[in-house]
């Protein structure tokens, strides 16, 4: 298939799924979908179209956490960016470690860095930071004072 | 058998100044199971760049991996040149991959080199390092450094490279090939290293796309992912060089990946210097508007994987950075489960860590859920020699 049949075909199938398309140059696509479609969006991608998962990267905004979802198809030279945009109070989502491997490690370090919950993640533990960071203080979110260390250094770290 | 041994590894490993952990879980000789802990070394780059501008965070970002210092500035100034978007001058782009590929000489070499030392054959060893040390010459006559080049902004590049340094580099770089020779027929031939490593550690087709490995640890797999050829960036779709692609997976295969590997870049950097084309080396980006942008290129290890976004400011709003070693690592899961003890210090080799802090080894019952401490261990060590000298 071809680069204009494959994001077609992306488009049709999951119709209701997507909110935008960003055509951004030949070389890279951002999708935004609906969060709670981005497992069956990313096994489709996965293991149909034989992606290869890059890695994703969560922003604090300041309207939403965001996270995209980068996969590159090789066969067509293409990185698609998925989007999703989590309510900034209780950011969760469904978690794409039990689909494939490689999305393990990514979500404990979003999770401890952002503070973002992978529902059905097989193994939610920390990666980065120590043991005695405290709890509820996520180092990538906007309102983290960083230059605070008074403060952490009370908390024990 | 009812007795499982934890086996600790690191937090730091006297061999490669890298602090990792890796606990073994051991049924008598075979491994049944892995953990592996990171972030003792964690040092917040990704929080660091987002107070640096645009120009600054290109060195504190080269301050990554002391070893394939290049890869990280190459897929950060490509990030950014990709939210603009611009192309670099071509004279850049050459200048870009002759130091790119410079690096991969010298880490493959480091890698064999220390490969061969956790074999117990100081031989590659020397032999690996003391060739590497031609490559790092090169280096130092193009950017002024042996490592940590300083040669990439985004835009282009900070230095050019003088046309009369080059014959001397060619000489250097072909000085390095009979070596290179030697190094493959002394890998490729020795029984001792295919006894080691031959079907050891096997990382399957199925795992490593499930893993999304990256680099030479997926191409030894039959894996054909090379970013350098499915998403071609400075100036390697102008020269001619094959993606080494092996199929067994094991130990052996990473190897002879790795080495064959050395011969296509030397072809590619010899070929850069000569077709040098001549022009600007730098596009003199003053301001980056706002938007996201990507970079990906092919390091050592594999893809590193940068994504920057702008909010039209001065300084990255977000830098999200992702090391090849960041999808390796969790592949040892797959490989060293089943293989016994001796075999995993060679598997996990790939990424150099060692055994030590044997005192700190814990004996665990299962039936009994008993952890030993190290009094215990004495007590069971002395009834032990009392009862040989019993025998006796």
């Amino acid at each position: 298939m071809t680069r204009s049949e494959i994001l077609k075909d992306i488009k049709e199938r999951f119709k209701s799924d997507i909110l935008e398309v960003f055509d951004k140059s030949p070389k890279r696509v951002y999708i935004e979908i609906k969060p709670e479609s981005i497992r069956i969006v990313s096994e489709y991608i996965f293991r149909e179209l034989c992606a290869r998962f890059n890695i994703a990267s969560g922003v604090d905004t300041r309207s939403a956490i965001e996270i995209l979802y980068h996969f590159t198809i090789e066969d067509i030279n293409l990185l698609i960016s998925f989007k999703v945009k989590l309510d900034k109070v209780k950011p969760e989502i469904d978690s794409l470690a039990p689909l494939f491997e490689a999305a393990n490690w990514i979500e404990r370090e979003m999770y401890e860095l952002l503070g973002i919950n992978f529902k059905g993640h097989p193994d939610l533990r920390r990666l980065l930071l120590p043991d005695q960071w405290p709890e509820g203080v996520y180092p990538l979110r906007c309102d983290y004072k960083e230059w605070d260390k008074k403060a952490i250094r009370d908390r024990g770290v | 058998m009812s007795k499982r041994t934890i086996v600790p590894i690191g937090p730091y490993h006297p061999l490669q100044e890298e602090p990792e952990f890796f606990t073994l879980t051991v049924e008598g000789e075979r491994v049944v199971d892995i953990d592996v802990r990171v972030g003792y070394n964690h040092r917040g780059i990704e929080k660091l760049s987002e107070m640096k501008t645009f120009d600054q965070s290109t060195f504190v970002i080269e301050r990554i991996c002391g070893i394939c210092s290049t890869s990280h500035p190459f897929a950060y100034t490509r990030a950014v040149e990709d939210i603009i978007p611009v192309e670099v001058p071509e004279r850049a782009k050459y200048i870009r991959t002759i130091i790119a590929e410079g690096e991969r000489i010298h880490s493959h070499l480091l890698w064999l080199g220390l490969a061969g030392h956790f074999l117990g054959y100081n031989t590659v060893y020397m032999w690996a390092w003391k060739l590497r040390e031609e490559i790092l010459d090169v280096m130092e006559i193009l950017s002024g450094n042996r490592n940590n080049y300083a040669m990439f902004k985004p835009g282009g590049v900070r230095r050019d490279i003088k046309s009369e340094d080059i014959p001397g580099c060619i000489k250097k770089i072909d000085s390095i090939v009979p070596t290179l020779n030697m190094l493959k027929k002394a890998v490729i031939d020795d029984p001792v290293l295919h006894a080691r490593t031959k079907g050891i550690g096997v990382l399957t087709k199925e795992e490593a796309l499930n893993y999304s490995a990256l680099g030479p640890t997926s191409r030894a797999s039959g894996v054909a992912r090379d970013v350098r050829k499915d998403s071609s960036y400075g100036a390697y779709d102008a020269v001619e060089w094959d993606m080494i692609v092996t199929q067994n997976g094991d130990v052996f295969d990473k190897v002879i990946v790795r080495v064959l590997e050395m011969f296509e870049a030397v072809k590619i950097m010899k070929h850069c210097l000569l077709n040098l084309p001549k022009g600007e080396i730098d596009l003199n980006l003053k301001s980056i508007p706002p938007g996201e942008g990507i970079g990906h290129i092919e390091a050592p290890r594999g893809e590193t994987f940068h994504y920057v976004r702008s909010d039209g400011t001065n300084r990255p709003a977000r830098h999200k950075v992702r090391a090849p070693t960041f999808m390796n690592l969790p592949t040892y899961k797959a490989t060293v489960v089943g293989e016994t003890i001796s075999d995993a210090t060679i598997i996990l080799a790939a990424i150099d860590p060692c055994y030590c802090c044997t005192e700190r080894m814990a004996v665990r019952n299962i039936k009994g859920k008993k952890l030993y401490t190290g009094e215990d261990l004495v007590k069971l060590s002395q009834e032990k020699t009392e009862k040989l000298r019993g025998k006796r």
